[in-house]
């Protein structure tokens, strides 16, 4: 996994409340087998004219002019602002990797579906919660100022405005930010506990026998 | 103070626990297909790792599988990406192993969450994960049971416990009889009209009451399922005779001397009465009507004999533009009266609604009727191969092609459309699955949300009506 410490980056307002996964990454392009790819399918319905399938020539595909990541002031975003209950529906982590393959590498918002959540961490993806009167403001200054940037640090876990105008602090789970900081592989974490899950299973074995036939 | 069932499933399977309250939480079944496993697999190889416990793993293919041209084999699979997809999950399965392995074409191949339960590889007090949102299922027979990612996937696969924060509590408690026509379903949309899509957010729920008492397991597997649906991971039920009842005799279930042992720490498996709860919803069953979404979203929910909402009455601006934008998606004006609502497709399958008792409850709106002429598709897709063998056993598959639906082969089908099942841009189908998102069951297609009852009337209706008058 990438590593997440401070990201100064464009931001691309998504106005619109319970952006499901299905809509972050269509059904269709669930077929791969790889973890990467994905970012040229990122809201697929949303930003093409027409309707996409895998192993088609996206790049020849016309562009929904109205879609806010087509527009050219938000070309390079790598922040995502959006509305309340972010990425609900399917657990499907081809969302995350769609966003990050598209070159997204945090996304505020009021509310997160749990799953989205936690699928973003596994990932390098930063997910911020920020209150939504915050937010709100946010969305009026993305509208009104072309060009604007924030900066995210995750080690101080704060939002800032480039002019140092609001900083807005968010909360993380420790382990998750230690994880994301460091770019560190969980699974190896937790293998550290080799011994601790052996002596649980044995102890689980001989208590329901039944659950391990 | 007493304890949730809850709190005992999440104690009974926490190996380590950080001061920070993150937890290592042990994995009793994990439940595997082929769209959210490949990377897993992958991943575990390019680390030169095992999987820990291969014994735990149940796997199947379902997502992408046809409902149609199985003597054809594999070659039935006509989209190549589709076919590659399934032939990976037969290899990685090939190279380690599992417990069992349904794979396509196998009689007992079927949506992972119908036959979980089904062979009774789901038992009380078991924590049950699965790549797939609707994991949230599991939790009828008192599991700990929620969906993961991919990368949860390759964590459970390798070290047989999963990173997880505790939840909060909170009970949603149904009381009373359901009008006649009145299914689990329509409790499930009426909760989710109350609560919201993020109202179950950051909460483990557990369904009680009187009214999910009387409900059989296939009816709190619906509920248990449209959790996710209402933003919470998981959905529980209490151990009582009627889970009991339904496991007896399943083949991965406990025989001999074992069932005894099983049972008696099956029945321990409820909620303390003095156990308190972070959040508490209590719903009338007898003021549940059937239930029809006419949105973008399963809130987007009103009983059969309301009309589709105003949005110039809704006073938050947010919420205002949400509504009119899934007006305009789905192609409906303002207070249209549901009943008016016609349909062009009707689909009565998946993992919420695919078991043998919605195909009951589907087969006695239809018996004797037929599909009215204005309807293009009407489609039952059985959940399971053994559901589908029962259902042609009872004579069901019959009523259906008699009535002119289409009785398909086992799978998710067009609760997602990822195989060839699907809706054409501007069909308006009425579907017993769990999302109407839009896109979801195909590109431009609308979705309404209803129980196989309601469906089935539909279908012979040609537009929505009140299955509680149907005669």
């Amino acid at each position: 996994m990438e590593k997440f410490t401070v990201l100064d980056g464009l931001v691309a307002p998504l106005d619109r409340a319970n952006v499901d996964t299905d809509q972050i990454i269509p059904k269709q392009f669930l077929k791969s087998i790889k973890r990467s790819g994905f970012g040229v399918n990122l809201f697929d319905a949303w930003r093409y004219m027409d309707h996409g399938e895998p192993g088609m020539d996206h790049s020849r595909r016309p562009l929904n002019p109205d879609f806010v990541l087509n527009q050219a002031r938000f070309r390079g975003a790598t922040i995502l602002l959006a509305r309340k209950n972010f990425g609900c529906g399917s657990s499907r982590e081809h969302a995350s990797w769609a966003l990050l393959d598209y070159g997204i590498r945090c996304v505020i918002a009021p509310s997160f579906a749990d799953i989205f959540y936690n699928n973003c961490f596994k990932n390098g993806l930063l997910p911020v919660v920020l209150p939504e009167a915050d937010v709100d403001r946010l969305f009026y200054e993305c509208a009104s100022f072309p060009g604007f940037r924030l900066i995210v640090n995750l080690e101080q876990q704060s939002v800032s405005t480039k002019d140092g105008g609001q900083t807005m602090r968010f909360e993380v789970d420790g382990f998750r930010k230690y994880c994301m900081l460091n770019g560190l592989d969980e699974i190896g974490l937790t293998l550290r506990h080799a011994d601790k899950i052996r002596a649980f299973e044995a102890s689980r074995r001989e208590q329901f026998p039944w659950l391990f036939r | 103070m007493g304890q949730t069932l809850y709190d005992k499933l999440w104690n009974s399977h926490l190996v380590h626990q950080d001061e920070d309250g993150t937890a290592l939480l042990y994995i009793d079944r994990h439940l595997v297909h082929e769209v959210t496993s490949p990377q897993a697999f992958e991943g575990l190889r390019l680390a030169g790792r095992k999987p820990w416990r291969t014994g735990s793993v149940v796997a199947t293919a379902d997502h992408n599988t046809p409902t149609t041209g199985w003597e054809q084999g594999i070659d039935g699979i006509r989209d190549a990406v589709s076919r590659l997809q399934v032939e990976t999950l037969d290899a990685n399965i090939r190279a380690y192993g599992a417990k069992a392995y349904f794979p396509f074409l196998d009689k007992r191949q079927g949506i992972v969450h119908v036959i979980g339960p089904e062979q009774g590889a789901t038992l009380p007090g078991m924590t049950v994960v699965c790549g797939d949102s609707h994991t949230s299922t599991h939790g009828a027979f008192a599991c700990l049971a929620f969906g993961i990612g991919t990368s949860e996937v390759e964590h459970v696969l390798a070290t047989q416990c999963l990173v997880a924060r505790k939840m909060k509590n909170m009970r949603v408690t149904v009381e009373g009889p359901l009008a006649r026509g009145v299914t689990a379903k329509d409790v499930a949309l009426a909760l989710i009209g109350r609560i919201g899509t993020a109202g179950g957010s950051g909460h483990a729920i557990e369904y009680a009451g009187s009214t999910i008492r009387a409900l059989s397991m296939e009816g709190r597997m619906t509920i248990c399922n449209m959790t996710i649906e209402a933003g919470a991971r998981c959905g529980m039920v209490a151990v009582d005779d009627s889970t009991v009842a339904y496991l007896k005799g399943r083949p991965f279930a406990p025989g001999g001397g074992e069932w005894d042992q099983a049972l008696a720490y099956w029945r321990m498996l409820r909620s303390d009465p003095d156990a308190s709860f972070d959040g508490e919803v209590a719903l009338d069953a007898r003021a549940i009507k059937p239930q029809v979404t006419w949105g973008t979203s399963p809130e987007m929910v009103v009983p059969v004999d309301d009309e589709v909402p105003d949005p110039d009455r809704e006073k938050d601006p947010t919420r205002r533009e949400d509504m009119e934008r899934a007006l305009a998606y789905m192609g409906l004006r303002p207070r249209t009266r549901i009943t008016d609502i016609r349909l062009d497709k009707v689909f009565i399958g998946s993992c919420t609604n695919s078991r043998i008792e919605d195909l009951r409850a589907a087969a006695a709106v239809v018996r004797g009727k037929r599909v009215a002429p204005s309807v293009r598709l009407a489609m039952v897709v059985p959940g399971s191969g053994l559901v589908k063998a029962q259902a042609e056993k009872e004579g069901l598959d019959r009523v259906f092609r008699d009535a002119g639906f289409e009785w398909r082969e086992p799978g998710c089908s067009m609760c997602l459309a990822m195989n060839a099942d699907r809706l054409e841009p501007g069909e308006r189908c009425a579907a017993t699955s769990n999302r109407n998102f839009e896109g979801r069951q195909g590109d431009g297609g609308r979705t309404h949300l209803v129980s196989p009852a309601m469906a089935a009337a539909a279908a012979v209706s040609g537009h929505f009506v009140d299955v509680r008058n149907w005669r």
